[in-house]
């Protein structure tokens, strides 16, 4: 736990630092005004596959929690394009995704409660929908 | 170099705003990252604590199913809070200026909030957001998540160019 805190405070710092807690900055982005964003999305990914590579080359599973590395697979259906495409409807509307708008929220920009509150009640309804659709299937928690 | 390549000034086109400071915090995205993977093995995404945190208020299997995980997940979240207001602190002079702050978004509240409510239905159904499918997905070279990333990217470009063709600013 005191580990996932240091490393939340160090990826809101960097969301902080690199301005994509600004929607301002992830509209820019999308209408070609600043490509900026390209180092954030890179920079963050390419760090993080160094690590998801190497580690489990070096060992079996975690120190603190004994979980085998593994890396971040999901199965792919038509749901990853679906719900990708209504994602992408929201992040070209608001310039905000999760992650930078908790961040943004730490800056002191209140106005961004308004996304908060709309992905709560979203993530309410698909979650409402989805327990009725699926109550025959056996769903298997992720990590995002 | 690239300046001599590219030609002057189209360097400070595409970038306006320079490219330190969203290299520097791509890379501290991705230390974060790879930090809480190295210590407890988790893919740590942003989205699946809209989630996880009903589970606090709400029964639904769809909820329950994250029991599991939805503590460190609000311990997460409250880091990448904090982490921005020091962030905002130290290089601002301030955090939580409720007026008159730069932080303070100008985009409307419409957009806000109606995005929001795409976001919390698209990153839970299409299994990711841009740190999950972005960040975690990509540096796993998953396949999955290259296909979302591209997915969520291309029509987030094609909505916010409709939006600003539209007229509707900002």
């Amino acid at each position: 736990m005191p580990l996932v805190l240091v490393g939340g405070l160090v990826f809101g710092f960097g969301l902080g630092f690199s301005h994509m807690a600004r929607p301002e900055v992830v509209i820019d982005f999308l209408t070609f005004e600043d490509f900026g964003l390209l180092f954030v999305m890179f920079g963050g990914s390419i760090v993080a596959g160094i690590a998801f590579w190497i580690l489990p080359k070096l060992s079996d599973s975690a120190p603190l929690t004994g979980k085998p590395y593994g890396r971040r697979l999901k199965s792919f259906d038509r749901n990853v394009l679906v719900g990708g495409s209504i994602f992408g409807v929201g992040w070209g509307l608001s310039g905000i995704c999760p992650g930078a708008a908790y961040a943004s929220l730490g800056v002191g920009n209140w106005p961004i409660l308004y996304a908060l509150g709309g992905m709560f009640l979203g993530a309410y309804a698909q979650g409402v929908w989805r327990s009725r659709q699926t109550e025959t299937t056996t769903a298997v928690p992720s990590d995002d | 170099m690239f300046a001599d390549i590219l030609g002057s000034g189209t360097l400070e086109a595409l970038f306006p705003n320079g490219i330190s400071r969203y290299a520097i915090g791509g890379l501290l995205v991705g230390a974060a990252t790879a930090l809480i993977y190295y210590g407890t093995g988790i893919a740590a995404g942003a989205s699946t604590f809209l989630e996880s945190s009903l589970s606090y208020v709400s029964g639904q299997s769809r909820f329950q199913q994250y029991r599991g995980s939805r503590d460190w997940r609000v311990v997460f979240t409250v880091g990448i809070i904090a982490g921005a207001a020091i962030y905002a602190f130290v290089y601002q002079g301030e955090a939580w200026a409720l007026a008159g702050s730069a932080w303070l978004t100008e985009v409307q509240p419409w957009r806000l909030f109606f995005g929001g409510i795409l976001v919390g239905i698209g990153t839970r159904v299409g299994k990711g957001c841009t740190s999950g499918h972005g960040i975690c997905g990509v540096g796993s070279v998953s396949r999955t998540s290259l296909v979302g990333v591209a997915t969520f990217l291309l029509v987030a470009i094609v909505t916010a160019n409709l939006v600003a063709a539209a007229g509707v600013s900002p």
